[in-house]
C-alpha cells in the first residue's frame, strides 16, 4: 500500500547479483498506520460520540448505532491521519511527537495523506448511505474543520488555535445525536458546548509545561506568544465558563440528580485547580500537570455519568 | 515486449524478506477490513430492510 511518488527514481543499494535492485517500498506495518489514526483522541471521540447517541430521545437498532460509531471513530482516525501528513515537520521538531509514524520515516506524508482520505471519504459516505446525512454532514465537517481549519490555518497561525479548532474535538456527541434522531436542538449544542469550553483549559495546561517544546517547532500556542501569566488567567476564565456549562444538563432537565451531583463535584475540583494553577509560578509546574490529567477524568465523568443516567438510552429498547 | 521478451542482464527489481513480510502484513490487513465492511454492509442491508434506497432501483 505504499503510493511512491519518488521511489522509482530512487536509486537504491545496488544488489551483489547482476541487473537487481532493490526497491525503496513502505516498510510501515498495521501498527504504523493504526497509529496514525491516533487511537486515544479516537477512543475520545467514540465515547462522547456514543454519549450523545444515547441521551438522544429516539431509538436506535443496536447495529445501526455500532456503524455509526464505527463510521465516527474512522472519521475521526482520518482527521488524525491528514493532521499526522500535513503537520511532520512540526511533529519532528516536538519530543511529544517526534516518534509518530512519518516523522520517524515509518510513512511517507503523501502515503498518510492518501490513507487519511480514503478514511474520510468513506466514513462519510458509510455514515450517509447506513445512517442519514445529517450526520455524515456533520462528520464530513468536522474532518474538514479539523483537517483544513485548524491544522492547516490557526495551529500555525494565532494562539487562538485550539480555541477555535477546538470545536472539531467537540462536534462528535452532536454527530451521535444527530444519527439517532436525524435532527439537533438545545442538548447536543450543550453538550458541544462542554467539550468546546474544556479544549482551552485542558490544552494550555498542557501546553504551560511543554512550552519549550511548543517554541521549538514554532507553534504559537498561548503560553509561548503571550506568556505564562496570560495563559494561566484564560485557564481560569474558561474553567468559570465550562463548570457551569458542566451542571446545564442537570439544571436544564435532560440529566438526573447522579449527573448533577457528578457535575457539582468535580466542576468544584476543576476549578480548585484551575485556581492553583493561577496561583502556581515556574518552575514549579506540579498544578498545570494535576490540572491536565483531571481534566480528562473530568470529561470522562461527565459523559460516563450522562450515560449511565439515560439508563443506556436507546441503544437497548 | 512483455516481461518474458526482457534480455536477462535488464534490472529487476526485487523485494527484501522483510519488505515482504511488511507487505504481506498490510495486504493481510486490509483484506480483513475489508472482509468485516462486506459482512457489516450484509448485515446492515438486512437491518435496514428492502426499502434502503430512496427510490426503487
Amino acid at each position: 500500500m505504499s503510493l511512491v511518488t519518488e521511489g522509482a527514481d530512487y536509486p537504491g543499494p545496488a544488489a551483489a547479483g547482476a541487473g537487481v535492485v532493490y526497491a525503496d517500498v513502505s516498510m510501515a506495518g498495521v501498527g504504523d498506520y493504526l497509529a496514525l489514526l491516533k487511537p486515544r483522541v479516537m477512543s475520545l471521540v467514540v465515547f462522547t460520540a456514543l454519549a450523545g447517541l444515547a441521551v438522544a430521545p429516539a431509538s436506535i437498532h443496536p447495529i445501526t448505532a455500532f456503524t455509526a460509531l464505527l463510521c465516527i471513530a474512522v472519521g475521526a482516525g482520518a482527521s488524525g491521519a491528514l493532521n499526522m501528513a500535513y503537520d511532520a515537520d512540526i511533529d519532528a521538531r516536538m519530543v511529544r511527537t517526534s516518534q509518530r509514524p512519518v516523522p520517524k520515516g515509518k510513512i511517507r506524508p503523501g502515503e498518510a495523506l492518501a490513507f487519511g482520505i480514503t478514511l474520510a471519504g468513506f466514513s462519510v459516505a458509510t455514515l450517509g448511505l447506513m445512517v442519514n446525512w445529517l450526520a455524515a454532514g456533520l462528520l464530513a465537517f468536522t474532518i474538514f474543520f479539523y483537517a483544513v481549519i485548524y491544522t492547516m490555518w490557526l495551529k500555525r497561525s494565532t494562539p487562538q488555535n485550539i480555541v477555535i479548532g477546538g470545536a472539531a474535538g467537540a462536534f462528535p456527541p452532536m454527530i451521535g445525536w444527530a444519527a439517532a434522531t436525524g435532527s439537533l436542538s438545545l442538548e447536543p449544542i450543550l453538550l458541544f458546548a462542554i467539550i468546546f469550553f474544556w479544549t482551552p483549559p485542558h490544552f494550555w495546561a498542557l501546553a504551560l509545561y511543554k512550552s519549550d517544546d511548543y517554541a521549538r517547532a514554532g507553534v504559537p500556542m498561548l503560553p509561548v506568544v503571550h506568556g505564562d501569566m496570560t495563559t494561566r488567567r484564560q485557564i481560569l476564565l474558561y474553567t468559570l465558563l465550562l463548570v457551569p456549562l458542566g451542571i446545564a444538563p442537570w439544571a436544564l432537565g435532560f440529566a438526573g440528580l447522579l449527573y448533577g451531583v457528578t457535575a457539582i463535584a468535580t466542576g468544584a475540583i476543576m476549578l480548585l485547580l484551575a485556581w492553583q494553577v493561577f496561583r502556581e509560578r515556574r518552575p514549579t509546574d506540579a498544578a498545570s500537570r494535576k490540572l491536565f490529567a483531571f481534566s480528562i477524568l473530568y470529561l470522562f465523568l461527565l459523559f460516563a455519568v450522562l450515560l449511565v443516567d439515560n439508563g443506556w438510552g436507546g441503544l437497548i429498547r | 515486449m512483455t516481461e518474458l521478451d526482457k534480455p536477462e542482464d535488464e534490472e529487476r527489481i526485487v523485494l527484501t524478506e522483510e519488505q515482504l513480510r511488511a507487505r504481506r502484513a498490510r495486504s493481510i490487513a486490509i483484506a480483513l477490513a475489508l472482509l468485516a465492511l462486506v459482512i457489516l454492509f450484509f448485515i446492515m442491508t438486512l437491518v435496514k430492510g428492502p426499502y434502503m434506497a430512496p427510490r426503487p432501483i
